[in-house]
């Protein structure tokens, strides 16, 4: 494997039952790359980020993120899990942020508590990537109190905080409106600027011409253009 | 018809249902039950009433003479009408076999505990020597297990009248009556206070009886004539006086005290009595939520012969009466597991009360949006982590209500506790109402004391439920 690319993925298979989600999909991502996965719903491409994030077991192939490898035909091992989530870090269509804890502590929770980082530190870092992403003033709001891209936000910096080089995105600009929108691929630029590697799925044909670098069709289950 | 109240859980030689045919009462006090009935050319109708109920159940005319080895008290003779007394009796102490020598008195024991029934003279007598003795007074709901708990270790002495002890001698040895006398008192019928003219006619029955040897055909039928009866008779019979017993000084007897220096010298123990009912009540509700959490942790996580398992405990306790498990613990395991009275009552009620909580925690895990869980995978924390920072805390908020619903429902049935002789508020304020005849101001009393625990707790729940609502800045 190239040290550029930094995810593979090869004859992926997923069904639920009878039905065919992914039927053997396979591509390769670049370091750096803001990869925009579209098609209509139904598609596969929410559930390739799943399976890309461990939170879906796959049939057949295998899937790779900067050197963790994922296995189909059974559930990976807890070993594997918890390398690979050192490497991805994901960002949910309706945020997931912790409803019971404040901005600041969600970001913090992960460093903390499965990273080991001391709380001091964790915060301080914590800080400032809400600074980096305007949302400082923020950090002891809870979640209910946060608008939509807040909140949004909030869940990138929570996902960020402990530095994964793939972040996954699922319908980023769904909830924002056109200015909060052209706002976040800004900052998905900037992210991608300092060698992050972005995989979103979304249905925002106008967002991804303008952010992606790189678009991917899914129809039934198998990637039909790049 | 002439319907009289006795318990039959008095049992024989009082009321019993008769093993042969146990629709039938027999017993002396059936006997003279009959006796009364004949003289007043009605057939006579038990009513099955609990032994320390008699009183007011026949002041509510639930029945219209109380019958069941009742004893002549000076706070029955204040609010009821008693016929004169039929039956003298020696109130006796028993004490294990090997103990006889050194425990022969109540001043022998010092530190000591003492059981009896409650609501009796034996009560009374022991909450005197208490304060005059240093030993400690037990309260049991029926005359059975004060000699059982004896034999096994529980209590070093039992005082009770020596009909009840040689009854009870009979069918369990291993225990000593000792010979000397702890004091005299008289089995007498009850009547409310309006029924003095027929009190006056069964007290007419009541002399003939003794005259014409009737009464003592019954009483050597049920193996409890002796020296004693003739002697009472005699007195009875020649119009001698015949005093009430109490075992507290009859200058304090709250059946003659205003309403207020009865709750003045009653609110000092009913408030001990709370303090035993709030420690219960929040050592058991921490037990468990302690085991709820885990029996919930097991059902959600658990493999299936796990949750199977915890299942058939949950349905268990919640489908079984409380009094029954806690029967069981105490009395039932007894033979096994020796549990302090107190002991066992907190484990009863947090074996219960975890069943409850265990599946408040189950609903209130498996509300928690799956999304909330995968995010926190996601960001690498382990499924435990994900239980203890995640999971937990937000179901523990929705929890809060429920919970706090069950802690006031606890805070009530502690009261049944009081089945294991401990002493708490509701049982407090049976011996009250017991010695003071009326219901009223103990059970006002009774009622302001469970408030006044269970509303501050209620307020405290609100409070955080909206703190945790509100917006935090």
């Amino acid at each position: 494997m190239s040290d550029d690319l930094v995810l593979r993925a090869e004859g992926v298979e997923l069904r639920r039952g009878a039905r065919v989600i992914l039927a053997g999909v396979s591509c390769d991502v670049r370091r750096g790359e803001l990869v925009a996965l579209m098609g209509p719903s139904g598609s596969g491409k929410t559930t390739m980020l799943r399976a890309i994030a461990g939170l879906e077991p796959f049939q057949a192939g295998w899937i790779a993120v900067d050197g963790v490898a994922l296995a189909g035909g059974g559930p990976p091992s807890r070993a594997t899990l918890r390398d690979l989530r050192r490497k991805v870090g994901m960002v949910f269509q309706f945020h997931c942020l912790f409803e019971h804890l404040t901005a600041i502590q969600n970001v913090c929770l992960a460093p903390v508590h499965a990273h080991r980082v001391d709380a001091r530190t964790a915060n301080a870092r914590g800080l400032e990537l809400l600074r980096s992403f305007g949302v400082e003033h923020r950090a002891d709001a809870l979640p209910r109190q946060l608008s939509g891209g807040e909140a949004q936000r909030v869940a990138i910096a929570r996902a960020l905080a402990v530095d994964p080089p793939v972040l996954l995105m699922d319908e980023p600009t769904a909830s924002l409106d056109p200015l909060r929108r052209t706002e976040l691929g800004e900052l998905l630029r900037q992210l991608i600027g300092q060698g992050r590697t972005l995989v979103a799925a979304t249905h925002d044909e106008e967002f991804a011409r303008e952010f992606a670098t790189r678009i991917m069709r899914f129809r039934e289950g198998l990637i039909i253009a790049d | 018809m002439l319907r009289w109240a006795g318990d039959q859980e008095g049992g024989a030689p009082f009321v019993e249902a008769d093993p042969s045919r146990p629709d039938q009462m027999v017993g002396f006090d059936v006997e003279i039950a009959d006796l009364f009935a004949r003289s007043v050319g009605r057939t006579p109708e038990f009513v099955n009433v609990d032994f320390r109920l008699i009183d007011q159940s026949v002041a509510r005319d639930d029945a219209d003479i109380g019958l069941s080895g009742i004893e002549d008290t000076p706070a029955r003779r204040t609010t009821l009408a008693v016929t004169i007394p039929y039956y003298e009796f020696r109130e006796v102490l028993s004490v294990r076999d090997a103990d006889a020598s050194r425990f022969r008195t109540l001043a022998d024991l010092r530190g000591k505990r003492v059981a009896t029934l409650g609501g009796t003279i034996a009560y009374e007598i022991l909450l005197r020597a208490e304060r005059d003795h240093g030993l400690s007074a037990l309260s049991y709901d029926d005359d059975v297990h004060p000699y059982s708990d004896l034999l096994i270790g529980r209590v070093d002495a039992v005082l009770l009248d020596n009909v009840l002890a040689e009854r009870r001698q009979r069918a369990m040895p291993g225990f000593t009556i000792q010979p000397q006398t702890v004091a005299v008192g008289h089995y007498v019928g009850v009547l409310s206070a309006q029924n003095g003219p027929l009190r006056d006619t069964l007290n007419e029955t009541l002399r003939r009886a003794m005259r014409d040897g009737t009464l003592q055909r019954i009483f050597t039928k049920w193996r409890v004539w002796n020296e004693d009866q003739p002697k009472l008779h005699a007195r009875l019979l020649a119009g001698e006086p015949v005093e009430p017993v109490t075992g507290l000084d009859t200058s304090v007897s709250v059946a003659t005290m205003t309403k207020w220096e009865a709750a003045k010298r009653y609110f000092p123990s009913l408030l001990r009595a709370s303090v035993v009912t709030i420690v219960l009540s929040c050592l058991s509700m921490a037990l468990a939520v302690a085991i709820g959490v885990m029996i919930a942790t097991g059902r959600v996580y658990g493999a299936p012969p796990m949750r199977a398992a915890l299942l058939g405990y949950v349905e268990l306790m919640r489908g079984t009466p409380i009094l029954l498990q806690l029967f069981v613990l105490y009395y039932g395991l007894a033979a096994a597991i020796r549990l302090p009275a107190f002991g066992a009552a907190l484990l009863g009620l947090a074996l219960n009360y975890a069943a409850y909580e265990s599946e408040i925690y189950r609903a209130a895990l498996e509300a928690i949006p799956l999304g909330q869980l995968e995010a926190a995978r996601t960001l690498g924390l382990s499924e435990r982590q994900v239980l203890r920072l995640v999971r937990g805390p937000q179901a523990f908020r929705l929890a809060l209500a429920p919970m706090t619903n069950d802690f006031v429902a606890l805070l009530k049935d502690s009261s049944l506790v009081s089945v294991l002789t401990v002493l708490e508020l509701t049982k407090e304020t049976q011996i009250f109402a017991t010695n003071l005849g009326s219901w009223v101001l103990p059970g006002s009393l009774c009622a302001a004391l469970y408030l006044a625990m269970s509303l501050p707790l209620a307020a405290l729940a609100r409070r955080l439920e909206r703190q945790w609502k509100s917006p935090a800045v």
